[in-house]
């Protein structure tokens, strides 16, 4: 562990610096070739729908040693039209899950499972979801992500610089993109839970983002008058100097949810929590790979396009015939030169 | 540097803002005990019960939009079904926003199919002849006589008619046009019998409550029928005026339940009537929107049915429980491990914000009505990670501020100034995604919402008035300014060393 804090003072003066911005091609050739993949996932498997959105009904009999067969011939009883899978969650429960059915549908099949089984109407649990409500429920998501963007793109623009707000939704949708693609690659099942966990993971990863770009904000914020770095490498710098708290962030964010879902899955089975915490695990690798090695590039990439930054570029590199070694060497210079005045007391009425 | 000013600065601060929340907390506390809020309340996934979203629509076979007073109004006609059922603590409640809203019935207990039954039908407004009435007595009273032209079953119906009995209050728009009936007002304090339905709802055109200024400030409701409507009332009214009383009075009947009897004073052929009274304002505009809604009547279709039995409930409680206290404790043990002496900080401030939060959750509960479903819970413990990373950047700022040469001492100060502007961003983001997901989503993912939003919240308030002050006062003992090994801010920790030599 504290191995690991020496790191953090490593990094933090960058005396071991792992080139995020330099290397940008192959972080954009990672996620290029999730998100196609993810994409095809989509177009060939699709995504494995909830009842909350396509409608159905849901029968949960909770019954020591309940059997899948004794569910079906219930239900079979009742006959009702499409496809009825049914399926055993933990050692005590039985879960019917139908098509969209009618009122007297509905109760036919409480019924049927309650005198099957030998428990009361009552006790069994049951979702029912009418047709035309899913859509409704996936119009509110899509309305719901799109007010999103919009208001945290404003916000964003406001608080840091508009070409960052632009580099941080790009980073968003890039993690909308590969966390819908492992849900159609994989199957999980999606539910208005997984929806929410969704957008939280949105509201995650944009946070890891700020406090990234805040860094680099702070690092870049005199470099046209300094001529030590171009922006690129001070972004470098500063994604090294935060890679510490990213990491720990991610670690502390993770434990809650992965007990969410370890909890969750194992003692529920299935369920509200399962869904909401494993959108939550898969999002949150995705948005702190993306507040990393998406972010901070795209970023780099849109500022250095500007006139004063190329010019900058122009005079750091004038400086140094061999510049891919001095992005590793220049934070450092930067760094001692800066010590000196940095530790007077006048420093403090800067904010 | 001015040390001297700067130690009385900071030396009545820190422990100033850590009484004043301490109080705050106690206070908290305090009202929640004097109101009786000892427990959260729960949600009906957590403690079982019966929750049905209803989509309003315009009824089959007519045309036209869906408004604000429509949906009111058929938010009290299900309030008024679902009050019969005589149930504590049930809920009728409009979510969402706009004309897009739903309505969503919670009722406790496993009263389940009932209340799917009862909710489902479209409540229709009818204009019937009033044929008899009475008082609604506590008893019913078989001895009444029996009204003329009346069949025998009716009468025997309306003379066994409870009003004060809820399931009589209850409607559910079950009433054929067609039939002579008995029913009740829907305060529960006459009983009628109506003749078959002569003028429909959705006959009237317009409605409005309007005040009388010359006739000494009186509230009135105008109406106005369409042409069938016209007809219809016209011969009503020119039939019914010159009748004794109460066979003079037309019944607005909404949902088989009676709104209003005015009694007719003369033939209104020109389809546009105006009923006066006593009237408040209040009474007045709600017996418009009564009218307006029966223009336009509307459907409810299910949107969403869930039933979950207490047995269920108590195992999601304690799931979401045990997942937000094995949480809390991994996250304990990560700071601790990894920032040592400050990761007490963490400890504390993270028990502070608990606290805080229980305390907010049954204020709440008491206040507002806030109710603690299982997604809620997951946002509570989801916001574990959110509090807990604004120590993490504040700390990482103290140790870039120590890498940089600076004293334990001076860098939490330094640190913190610049660790504020990114928690308050950050936070703010947390907010801003809660915000919408409570605006634009309906059921559970707003509990998720609010929770996580109110969680967001209290983190600010802790780091500001807990954390920070908390640090500051620690990094003047010995064991932090001198960057003892185990406290977080050792040069191994920091990775100072090299530095420290060089320099």
């Amino acid at each position: 562990m504290s191995k690991f804090s020496g790191l953090g003072g490593r990094l933090y003066r960058g005396e071991t610096s792992i080139d995020f911005i330099g290397r940008r091609r192959r972080w954009y050739s990672i996620s290029a070739f999730f998100i196609l993949l993810s994409i095809a996932a989509l177009v060939w498997q699709g995504l494995h729908l909830g009842i909350e959105f396509k409608g159905g009904s849901s029968f949960t009999v909770t019954k020591q040693n309940a059997s899948i067969a004794d569910a079906r011939a219930a239900v079979a009883t009742v006959g009702v039209p499409g496809e009825i899978i049914v399926q055993n969650i933990g050692t005590d429960k039985v879960r019917v899950q139908t098509a969209a059915l009618d009122t007297v549908q509905n109760n036919a099949v409480q019924d049927a499972l309650a005198a099957k089984f030998s428990v009361s109407v009552e006790s069994i649990d049951t979702q029912i979801v009418g047709p035309s409500w899913g859509k409704e429920i996936t119009r509110k998501a899509v309305y719901g992500l799109l007010g999103f963007l919009i208001c945290v793109m404003l916000y964003l623009a406001m608080a840091f610089e508009p070409k960052m707000a632009v580099a941080a939704i790009v980073a968003v949708v890039h993690d909308v993109f590969i966390t819908v693609g492992i849900y159609a690659l994989v199957g999980f099942d999606v539910t208005p839970a997984t929806v929410i966990g969704f957008l939280t993971i949105l509201g995650y990863s944009l946070y890891d983002t700020v406090v990234v770009f805040d860094k680099i904000r702070e690092n870049t914020r005199t470099i046209t008058s300094s001529s030590k770095s171009t922006y690129s490498q001070a972004t470098n710098l500063a994604v090294n100097q935060t890679i510490v708290r990213s990491f720990n962030t991610s670690v502390i964010a993770l434990l809650p949810v992965g007990s969410i879902l370890f909890v969750g899955a194992g003692l529920l089975g299935a369920g509200t929590l399962k869904d909401l915490s494993l959108a939550l695990f898969i999002g949150l690798a995705v948005g702190t790979y993306s507040s990393v090695f998406i972010a901070p590039p795209v970023l780099a990439q849109l500022r250095e396009r500007e006139p004063a930054m190329i010019a900058l570029a122009k005079r750091v590199n004038g400086r140094s015939a061999t510049p891919t070694v001095f992005a590793a060497v220049a934070p450092i210079t930067a760094k001692i030169e800066n010590r000196g005045p940095r530790n007077q007391p006048k420093r403090k009425g800067r904010k | 540097m001015s040390t001297t000013n700067k130690a009385v600065k900071t030396a009545n601060r820190p422990s100033r803002s850590l009484a004043i929340l301490g109080l705050v907390l106690v206070a908290l506390a305090g009202i929640a005990f004097v109101q009786g809020a000892t427990s959260v309340r729960l949600g009906l996934d957590l403690r079982g019960g019966t929750s049905v979203t209803l989509q309003p629509r315009v009824a089959p076979g007519e045309s036209g939009k869906v408004t604000n007073e429509a949906i009111d109004q058929a938010v009290s006609i299900i309030r008024q079904r679902v009050n019969s059922l005589g149930v504590a603590e049930s809920e009728v409640a409009a979510q969402g926003s706009g004309t897009n809203r739903q309505i969503v019935i919670s009722v406790p207990g496993d009263t389940g199919r009932r209340v799917v039954e009862l909710v489902g039908q479209t409540a229709e407004l009818r204009f019937r002849q009033v044929l008899a009435s009475a008082a609604a007595t506590g008893t019913a009273d078989p001895t009444a006589t029996p009204t003329a032209g009346v069949s025998a079953d009716v009468n025997a119906k309306f003379a066994a008619l409870d009003c004060t009995k809820l399931v009589n209050l209850q409607g559910t728009g079950t009433d054929a046009p067609t039939d002579t009936i008995a029913v009740c007002d829907r305060a529960g304090t006459t009983k009628y019998i109506l003749a078959p339905a002569e003028v429909l709802g959705r006959q009237i055109s317009k409605a409005s409550a309007g005040i009388d200024t010359q006739g000494g400030n009186a509230w009135y409701v105008s109406l106005t029928f369409n042409g069938e409507g016209t007809t219809a009332f016209g011969a009503l009214t020119t039939r019914v005026t010159t009748l004794v009383e109460p066979l003079n009075q037309v019944a607005i009947v909404l949902d088989g339940l009676v709104v209003s009897s005015p009694r007719i004073t003369e033939p209104i052929p020109s389809g546009n009537a105006q009923i006066t009274g006593s009237f408040t304002q209040l009474e007045a505009q709600d017996l418009a929107n009564v009218l307006k809604y029966g223009a336009l009547p509307l459907a409810f279709d299910r949107g969403e049915i869930q039933q979950i039995s207490p047995t269920l409930g108590a195992d999601q409680l304690d799931a979401g429980l045990i997942a937000g206290g094995l949480g809390l404790i991994l996250v304990f043990l990560y700071s601790l491990l990894y920032y040592r002496g400050l990761g007490l900080v963490t400890v504390g401030s993270l028990l502070v914000a608990t606290s805080l939060v229980l305390v907010l959750f049954l204020l709440l509960g008491e206040w507002i009505g806030f109710t603690l479903t299982l997604a809620g819970i997951a946002g509570a413990i989801v916001a574990i990670g959110v509090t807990a990373d604004s120590f993490i950047i504040y700390f990482e700022r103290i140790r870039d501020e120590i890498r940089e040469g600076k004293s334990p001492r001076t860098a939490v100060e330094t640190g913190w100034l610049r660790a504020r502007h990114t928690i308050l961003i950050a936070d703010f983001v947390s907010i801003i995604a809660a915000a919408l997901l409570y605006f634009f989503a309906v059921g559970g993912v707003r509990g998720f919402a609010f929770t996580l939003g109110l969680t967001t919240l209290v983190d600010l308030i802790v780091v500001f008035t807990f954390t920070k002050p908390l640090v500051t006062i620690l990094a003047r003992l010995n064991f932090f300014a001198s960057g003892h090994r185990f406290s977080g801010l050792s040069a191994k920790s920091t990775g100072t060393l090299l530095v420290t030599k060089e320099a």
